[in-house]
């Protein structure tokens, strides 16, 4: 959270016109790069480094008490999540071309197709993570409604089923990565999906609807070794389905999942 | 020492008759099934370098999980066989890879670690430790190395020494997931396996891995490993 005040003084500093201090810095200013954003104009004069920053889930650390506990939180998000801001940023601040990416651009760049780039590992684990906060809520689970749950049972049958799917997938996975409820952009339905490490669905143009982290790290502090247990609070307290809802309904901006309505003059 | 649970597969075979040897018990149909090897130390021996529930989880919750799972696969891959059924058996592959494969490894780290008292850390000598000074320079620098290859692992997976029986070489790989070091090397021979997965570590150290392969090195037992080592470059 530091890297967020250097900004806002950093800005501050340069709405004073004229003065001493500041048309040393406005000289070394390059314009265009006031134009990039997220950015932050570096007090060193040569260089100007754009940077990400982690971002906050949207509720309180201990909001998913008891189902997530505030001192896993606070390691998952204050030292795994913000680890790899850290790792990111560093590796990014030696690669002119990749820091005017915007994070997604950076993920599917840095995938190379299978045969990812170093900084791949760093730049989709940021994407997973700010993915993944914002897929539980406190007072999440029970069951979607209205288009997202007929999408639902028109995909896999019944809610029923697709929750044990997705449980199933969940257990399934051998190792670290991540299960997804994915909108398959070319097939046009819903599917769940498994991935491996930091791999993530928009490597190749599909839609994350919602995730679940199933890297030990995620529950070990709370569940220890029973991973289903995890995944079962998570189906029935944690997932946010009004988060889906609104993700589904941005995608299908995308992706056309039924006949389109064209309204009769 | 610790305590087996007190119904095992074991004691129920011999209970019925069946045949016992070690952890693998042979059932009338002649599928050998594999149950959890003791631990030769105390859950608490190895402290604290490792904490004692670490040690309990790991032994008594995940190998447990992975025999388990490898025994249902090994019974389903009996019936897919016997019915010819090609698909089926290709398909039980991974889960046979992952769990077989856990069981292996986590097999070989129990022994691979011993309490202080017990000769753990204490650095290898005669051909083992003139091999590493040869082929490494040092102790120190094998030491290093293995750090650096552990916490540089992405995910879950092991980092090894091995020896290539073939060549007569010392190596240090990683291998991912449960993979054991031979898919890495037909004619590689593990010495030291260190388990980088998070369950080995986390409640200790959180996310400071190279605080535990730091520590990890108080508790190594190198004894086991130049006796292996002994064996395959005499």
């Amino acid at each position: 959270m530091g890297s967020f005040s250097l900004h806002a003084s950093c800005l501050a500093k340069h709405n004073l016109p004229w003065s001493n201090g500041c048309s040393q810095n406005l000289n070394s200013l390059r314009i265009p790069a006031l134009q990039r954003g997220p950015g932050f104009l570096s007090r060193k004069a040569s260089k100007i480094l754009a940077f990400y920053g982690l971002k906050s889930p949207p509720y309180a650390l201990d909001a998913l008490e008891p189902y997530m506990s505030k001192r896993l939180l606070e390691t998952h998000w204050g030292e795994h999540h913000h680890g790899y801001v850290e790792g990111l940023n560093k590796q990014l601040e030696k690669n002119d071309i990749l820091y005017s990416y915007t994070l997604d651009e950076l993920v599917k760049v840095t995938y190379n197709n299978g045969n990812p780039l170093p900084e791949f590992n760093n730049a989709a684990q940021v994407w997973n993570h700010d993915f993944f906060w914002e897929s539980m809520q406190p007072g999440g689970g029970g069951m979607p409604e209205l288009g997202l749950l007929q999408q639902i049972e028109k995909d896999f049958g019944s809610f029923t089923n697709f929750k044990e799917k997705f449980i199933e997938a969940s257990l399934s996975l051998f190792g670290s990565g991540w299960v997804w409820l994915v909108l398959k952009r070319q097939e046009k339905r819903l599917e769940v999906v498994k991935t491996s490490n930091a791999v993530n669905p928009i490597a190749w143009d599909d839609i994350p609807l919602m995730s679940l982290d199933t890297w030990e790290h995620a529950y070990y502090q709370d569940y220890k070794h029973d991973r289903g247990k995890y995944v079962n609070a998570f189906m029935n307290h944690l997932v946010s389905w009004h988060v889906v809802t609104a993700r589904i309904i941005r995608a299908e901006a995308f992706v056309n999942l039924g006949e389109p309505k064209i309204p009769v003059a | 020492m610790a305590l087996r649970p007190l119904l095992t597969r074991r004691t129920l075979a011999s209970a019925s008759g069946f045949s016992s040897n070690g952890g693998i018990t042979t059932s009338f149909r002649g599928l050998q099934t594999f149950s959890l090897p003791d631990l030769p130390y105390d859950y608490g021996a190895l402290q604290p370098a490792i904490s004692g529930e670490i040690m309990q989880l790991h032994h008594q919750k995940h190998h447990q999980a992975y025999i388990t799972n490898y025994n249902k696969a090994l019974e389903q891959l009996h019936d897919a066989m016997s019915k010819g059924d090609a698909p089926a058996v290709v398909k039980l592959q991974s889960a046979i890879k992952f769990n077989g494969g856990g069981h292996v490894n986590h097999s070989i780290f129990w022994k691979n670690l011993a309490p202080i008292q017990g000769g753990g850390g204490e650095p290898p000598k005669g051909s083992l430790g003139w091999a590493i000074d040869n082929h490494f320079g040092s102790l120190d620098a094998l030491v290093q190395k293995m750090n650096a290859e552990g916490a540089a692992l992405q995910g879950s997976g092991w980092v090894w020494l091995g020896v290539d029986k073939e060549l007569k070489k010392l190596v240090v790989e990683t291998t991912s997931n449960q993979d054991p070091l031979v898919t890495k090397g037909p004619s590689l021979v593990p010495l030291i396996g260190i388990d980088v997965w998070e369950h080995a570590y986390y409640l200790q150290y959180k996310n400071v891995r190279p605080d535990y392969l730091k520590n990890i090195w108080k508790v190594i037992n190198w004894k086991y490993a130049s006796e292996l080592y002994g064996k395959e470059c005499p």
